[in-house]
């Protein structure tokens, strides 16, 4: 094996996010110690594997059967691996062997062997090989009448589960217990589908995975098993998940493991996989639910509950080693063919952001809505669940002391929404019993005594009412079940700091343990970290001097994600090599930098005021960074900063100066420097008379926000008042903005690096969609390719007056509106941006490595311009609207998009078109329909469409768009809309797919015609139909196809563009 | 809440709290890194002496099942007939604890047996304090001070062992079965793949005229110090020269290892755990085994005819010895399991087999 090719994942998506960034990272690691040649493939340019560091050779491509084929044909590689990259890359891989490229390539497929791969992933072929060896799968019937119905259930046994086949969203489906009721259901479900599933009903069953590694000499090992929170039902995805198990005796834990370890031989995977089961919860029977023959999500929270490096190891097997040959990364002297043992618990919890979208429902289920998710670890179960619900950043200080309210507390117990776990905590406190709560959830009784420990708790310390009252001995207890100082501050009704302090006189501080995947039985040089108040002294010394902490990005959310993990690692890698000791302080398992030879210390834990000060005064570091995790650590640097920490970089005062809305418009008026009209909010009165002045639209605005939360533009005055209300809620401590929206202006940034105040390199990028949509959701594109010179060098002036105003020392970015001549500055923010990793890649000027050299006081003379380059590279935002059912996929103020890709190209269409279809956008071959909204965009996008006309593509428009076209001899065919009655309709068409892609141009302005341009969206992402609602990038779309076919896109390696 | 302490010999003092049996005990003190299965450990007889120090924090979550017993009179949840450690020492207790077969909770149950347990312990720092200067004596105080104790100079073999045979009828293959200690699982492999076992106590005659005729002996695993066997050394002895089959588990891997003329030593900590890899010797095999032993056979000093059949992949030790040529052979990890895995269960179908090659129909008087 001398060039292998590994496939990624491309964008973050929901059901596919950063732990495929960990584990291809770790793959690259594995066969570059072996001095294989590494092609990557991976138009993720935010990634850690897509560094000059990591792989040989990166393309920016998307991860589909045409560009890996162009590559396989270009590099010639001895084998791939496809496991490494998710289901893209396991798809695309039994893409590629069926299309025989494999063979034709003699590309070898290391690792599983395709077949297993396929007998994982095909249901049919997966039962029946588990039947050969006598396990148990789900049992499933299929029905086409009634009479089979009734026999069907009768052979499996009620309770059974009626699914009706080809239904969407699990329409027509429901539980029968006895015969009566099947007849009923099953009655109802043919009306609407010829065909009936009946399957084995197994809700409340507990749902338990294991993670289990195989070499080719069949020694296989499970590494972890984890039990799901949640019952069956819950997908794991959605669920808390505990490692190791809580509930299961010896007896159901290794059978469990017997029956992995059996299944994993008998499908004769090499490496690592994941298998799920459901477990009675009264009796040790069991089914098979599924096995994913790949790296995952589990397998990235299993590699960092236990230390173990699954995906390495991984690699490792699938070059041909056997596991007893390798070492446990570890301890370094002991094997890795073992399974660790844990003397903690880990839980990880769901990050879910629903509220982000108009019309998804809240509910959870069988299928993933959460876009991230946070990992604690603990002694105890309760410490641990308290950190995980603090970790998710949502506002919860812990199980106990949140603002949760809930209008109908039995059916959130029975239909679960995102709020389960507060619901429960509601649950108890109104009376509901453990057995009640347990009944109505399915959640396994121990979990339920846990959490009822803790409110028990809460009540033992309210009724000393004051802090001083509080006996030592309850407050150190309280710190060991993972109360926050903040918690005990807020159930006595004082400040967090006044905790801090008394707890710090009674000597309650936290120590530092180890992670070691051994439970301490050899000794192991590890630095993987964690605090806890249950122990009594720390396992490590904090001796070393010249330390600098960098604090990670916390769970993955919408608006923050990979790219801050990216920028985070690299500050690692530049501190490493300016010889500091570096501690990171992370607690996001999907992440590389909470890889623990990343750095020197790595502390898996919260990012909190409490916890980073209790770190901070242990470690006594040189400073603090705080400007590369993205916002969440940046909100803490005045906190820290007022304790007297030493916050590395610009002042946090700065800091403030910039997020403070109020204070920075006002800075920007003194600078002269040009912006929309604001006013901050001190009365509704005020606010719409403001708004008139100006005029509608205006933005309303909080300050220290991220991805727009709560940010809005408001058409009129019906709606200010809530959107105000709205805003004022998610941003307590800080200032409402008001400003003038200014339609049809041009968004460009600037990301920049600064010491003293002083620009030392800076890129421009321009967005293609106009100001109104997100800058997270905008397609970007540097170096720009369409604005003057002269807007170039006033932004530039702009920002270096800033930047000297503020004495910037470190990373920033700067956005602006540009309209006709006019440059305006809607926002600024004293940290790493969104697209940093992106504008370093395309320059491959490291902007990262150059600010952590700025703020580590070391001179740089170098001054980098950056836009005269030989090509283009356009950032693309990759949506997850198909996974979440009813929610309206339209882009507005507030982010949306869950990732994002990159392509380079020689031309702006080039690079366009290949970043379009790494999002997973098909290039239409005949039929479009369009629906646009106003006669103003009609106009614009006239010669758009007559260009679609000239390319020989068939038409089909709505009502007004087709009369519009008529009028200008463009022929096109009468679509109904949705909601109507009438024929050809426009849903026929997108249900038989008949329509390759979808424009939906709408204002945006609430409108009588709203429902049906909804109704048009949603169901063209419901069938898989690709869809542009954005005028601009429409124009992009058509003038990027008419001059490139797909044929045409350049297949090139990011070294030979730059 | 009572307070309760764990005191070591070096000095060093535990604070926690009490549950179990309100009671002062002395003891070896060792610890014990497997996640699952405190009523399987807790009811091994090799713990006999031994106050146990679980690493995984939480303990008590699924309560402790019921005292059923199957036809043969054996409990069908335990290993033994009783609480067999001296305390119980865990960081974080489970008070309220729920599984199906729960019947009673895990402080209810060691109080039965007057069995102390303390909580709120750092463990993790009390392992890397046992790990570094080795297992230690110690002691858990409640109600009174009690003196230390160290239980390897008593005959712990002698106090778990059974006082006269029992016969688990089956098929016609025919067991002598050593008990030294045994844990009921291991007896319970023999029965479900219909072996009849002859179960005598740990220095029983197994020449005895009064035995039936048998095609194999088993010693079982048990505590302490091996050399404490001495007649059980002495029969195996016998038993090689007159070229019976034999098999050890454990205690049983020391005993017929010193019996064919090696020695034993006691281990720093022992391995007490249930992920330990053991490599077949010529193979790419590894097996990962449950174990609970504080003393190891040195294999270098066995006759040449003798081998070593498993070596622990990660500290080199003997885990196991086979004669070169003769159906002799001993495994120093439990392939009964409970608790930890079963991946070396296919060890007693390869014993059985070697017995049925052997064709060998031992008299019991030859």
């Amino acid at each position: 094996m001398k060039k292998v090719l590994i496939l990624g994942s491309g964008a973050l998506r929901i059901g596919q996010a950063g732990e495929f960034d960990y584990s291809g990272s770790q793959a690259i690691k594995a066969l570059k110690e072996e001095g294989i040649t590494v092609i990557l493939i991976n138009p993720n340019i935010a990634t850690i594997q897509t560094s000059e560091q990591m792989a040989d050779k990166i393309y920016f491509l998307p991860v589909n059967p045409y560009f890996v084929t162009k590559v396989i044909e270009k590099e010639r590689p001895d084998g791939i691996l496809l496991s490494f990259g998710g289901q893209t890359a396991l798809n695309c891989g039994l893409d590629l062997d069926r299309e025989g490229v494999l063979e034709k390539y003699k590309v070898q497929v290391l690792g599983t062997p395709i077949e297993a791969i396929r007998n994982t992933e095909d249901r049919d072929l997966f039962a029946k090989k588990l039947s050969e060896i006598h396990l148990k799968v789900p049992r499933s019937l299929a029905a086409w009448d009634l009479e089979e119905a009734v026999q069907a259930a009768q052979k499996i046994g009620y309770p059974i589960i009626i699914r009706a086949a080809y239904a969407l969203g699990g329409e027509g489906s429901g539980v029968a217990w006895n015969p009566e009721e099947l007849i009923e259901l099953a009655r109802r479900a043919f009306t609407s589908t010829p065909q009936i599933l009946i399957e084995e009903y197994l809700k409340g069953w507990r749902e338990i995975e294991y993670e289990v590694v195989r070499d080719r000499f069949d020694n296989c090992i499970t590494v972890c098993n984890m039990e799901n929170f949640d019952p069956m039902g819950i997908h794991t995805g959605e669920s808390i998940v505990v490692a190791p198990s809580q509930t299961l005796t010896n007896q159901e834990y290794h059978k469990l493991r017997e029956i992995a370890i059996r299944t994993i031989r008998h499908l004769g995977i090499i490496g690592e996989c994941n298998i799920q089961f459901a477990l009675d919860y009264k009796s040790d029977d069991y089914r098979i639910i599924e096995v994913n023959a790949r790296l995952s999500r589990s397998s990235a929270l299993a590699s960092k509950a236990t230390g173990y490096p699954l995906a390495f190891i991984a690699a490792k097997l699938a070059l041909g080693y056997g596991l007893p040959e390798l070492k446990n990364s570890v301890t370094k002297s002991t094997t890795a063919c073992f399974e660790p043992a844990l003397d903690y618990v880990v839980v990880k919890i769901p990050r879910w952001d629903l509220n982000k979208f108009k019309g998804v429902s809240e509910k959870i289920g069988t299928e993933m809505k959460s876009v991230g998710e946070v990992m604690a670890i603990g002694r105890k179960f309760e410490a641990a669940l308290q950190k995980g619900l603090r970790m998710l950043d949502i506002g919860a200080i812990g199980l106990v002391g949140n603002d949760f309210t809930f209008k109908d507390i039995r059916d959130e117990l029975e239909r679960p929404t995102d709020k389960r776990i507060f619901a429960i905590v509601e649950a108890l406190r109104q009376g509901y019993t453990v057995e009640e709560i347990s009944y109505l959830t399915g959640i396994n009784a121990w979990f339920l005594y846990k959490i009822q420990g803790v409110l028990a708790l809460e009540d033992k310390i309210k009724k000393y009412t004051t802090l001083a009252n509080l006996p030592r001995e309850v407050l150190l207890e309280a710190k060991q079940k993972g109360f926050s100082d903040l918690q005990i501050a807020k159930i006595l009704k004082t400040q967090e700091l006044e905790v801090r302090k008394r707890r710090k006189e009674l000597n309650i501080i936290p120590v530092v343990k180890q992670i070691d995947t051994l439970a301490a039985e050899y000794p192991s040089k590890t630095n993987y970290l964690y605090l806890t108040y249950n122990g009594e002294t720390d396992d490590i010394s904090f001796e070393e001097r010249n330390k600098v902490i960098v604090l990670g990005s916390g769970t993955y959310r919408i608006g923050s994600s990979v790219e801050f993990d990216w920028c985070c690692v690299n500050t690692v890698f530049t501190l490493n090599k300016l010889k500091y000791n570096t501690i990171m302080i992370n607690y996001n398992p999907e992440t590389v930098s909470t890889d623990y030879d990343i750095c020197d210390k790595l502390y898996f834990e919260e990012l909190s005021f409490e916890t980073v000060m209790d770190i901070y005064e242990k470690e006594n570091p040189l400073g603090l960074i705080v400007s590369m995790g993205g916002q969440m650590p940046n909100n803490l640097a005045l906190k820290c900063y007022r304790q007297g920490l030493n916050i590395l970089g610009t002042s946090p005062l700065s800091i403030d100066r910039a997020e403070d809305r109020y204070k920075f418009s006002k800075l920007l008026d003194e600078l002269g420097v040009d912006q929309p009209e604001w006013r901050e909010l001190t009365s509704l009165e005020d606010a719409e008379q403001f708004a008139k002045s100006v005029g509608y639209p205006v933005l309303v605005r909080p300050s220290y926000v991220l991805s727009g939360a709560a940010m809005s533009v408001v058409y009129d005055e019906r709606n200010l008042e809530t959107y105000l209300s709205k805003a004022s809620k998610v941003s307590r401590e800080h200032p409402v903005v008001i400003s003038k929206f200014i339609v049809n202006a041009k968004e460009i940034e600037i990301d920049a690096v600064a010491q003293n105040g002083e620009i030392l390199t800076w890129a421009i990028a321009e967005h293609v969609e106009n100001a109104g949509v997100h800058s997270g959701d905008a397609t970007m594109i540097f170096p720009p390719q369409k604005i003057y010179l002269e807007t170039v060098r006033r932004i530039k002036n702009i920002a270096q007056k800033i930047a000297m105003a503020l004495k910037i020392t470190g990373p920033f970015n700067i956005q602006f509106l540009a309209k006709d001549n006019d440059i305006k500055v809607i926002e600024c923010n004293l940290r790493a941006s969104r697209s940093f990793p992106f504008v370093s890649k395309v320059s491959k000027v490291n902007f990262i490595s150059l600010a952590t050299q700025a703020m580590m006081g070391k001179r740089i003379k170098e001054r980098r311009l950056n836009l005269d380059f030989d090509y283009v590279g356009v950032k693309a935002p990759q949506f997850s609207f198909s996974r979440l059912k009813g929610a309206d996929p339209i882009l507005g103020v507030e982010m949306a998009s869950t990732g994002e890709v990159a392509c380079l190209g020689t031309d702006l269409y080039d690079a366009f078109l290949k970043s379009l279809i790494a999002t997973g956008f098909k290039l239409p071959q005949k039929n479009i329909l369009l629906s646009i909204n106003s006669e103003e965009n009609r106009y614009k996008l006239l010669e758009s469409i007559k260009k679609l006309d000239n390319l020989g593509f068939h038409l089909f428009a709505t009502e007004a768009t087709s009369k519009f076209l008529h009028e200008h001899k463009i022929p096109n065919t009468l679509l109904c809309k949705i909601q109507e009655s009438c024929q050809p309709n426009g849903l026929d068409y997108l249900v038989q797919r008949k329509l390759d892609l979808v424009i939906d141009i709408s204002t945006g302005q609430p409108q009588e015609d709203e429902q049906a341009e909804y109704l048009i969206r949603r169901k063209a992402v419901d069938f898989g139909i690709p869809l542009l609602t954005n005028l601009q990038l429409t124009k992009l779309f058509v003038d990027s196809i008419s001059r490139k076919k797909l044929e045409d896109l350049e297949v090139k390696a990011w070294d030979e563009y730059v | 809440m009572e307070r309760a302490k764990l005191v070591l010999e070096d000095g060093s003092t535990y604070e926690g709290y009490s549950f179990g049996a309100w009671k002062s005990v002395a003891g070896e003190v060792v610890f014990n890194t497997g996640m699952v299965g405190y009523p399987e450990s807790l009811t091994d007889p090799s713990y006999r002496g031994q106050i146990l120090v679980l690493t995984y924090p939480l303990i008590g979550n699924y309560g402790v099942p019921s005292k059923e017993r199957d036809a043969d009179g054996l409990f069908k949840h335990f290993e033994s007939e009783r609480v067999q450690i001296s305390g119980l020492v865990i960081s974080d207790y489970s008070e309220r604890y729920h599984h199906w077969s729960a019947m009673t909770s895990l402080s209810d149950w060691l109080a039965e047996y007057n069995v102390p347990g303390i909580y709120g312990i750092d463990t993790r720092a009390l392992t890397k304090k046992l790990r570094e200067k080795g297992v230690m004596l110690g002691k858990i105080l409640c109600d009174r001070e009690v003196d230390f104790e160290d239980p390897n100079q008593r005959n712990l073999v002698a106090e778990v062992s059974i006082e006269k045979p029992i016969l688990y009828p089956r098929g016609e293959t025919r067991l002598v079965f050593v008990d030294c200690g045994t844990k009921n699982n291991i007896i319970r492999s023999f029965l479900n793949r219909n072996i009849t076992l002859i179960r005598v106590p740990w220095n029983y005659n197994l020449f005895d005229p009064a035995l039936p005729s048998y095609h194999g002996i088993v010693i079982s695993n048990g505590p302490g110090d091996p050399k404490m066997c001495r007649e059980t050394i002495e029969q195996i002895r016998k038993a090689i020269s007159l070229e019976i089959p034999i098999w050890g588990i454990c205690l049983g891997n020391q005993i017929l290892g010193l019996a064919a003329g090696g020695d034993t030593y006691k281990l720093k900590y022992g391995h007490r755990s249930q992920n330990q890899p053991c490599l077949e010797r010529g193979t790419s095999r590894c097996y990962i085994t449950s174990q609970n032993h504080g003393y190891a056979l040195n294999h270098d000093l066995l006759p040449e005819d003798w081998e070593p059949w498993f070596i622990n992949a990660n500290d080199g030790t003997n885990e196991g010895i086979r004669h070169r040529a003769k159906p002799f052979m001993s495994v120093q990890f439990h392939p009964e399991a409970t608790p930890g895995p079963v991946d070396a269960g296919v060890l007693f179908d390869r014993f059985l087999d070697k017995i049925q090659k052997s064709g060998v129909r031992t008299q019991s008087n030859s």
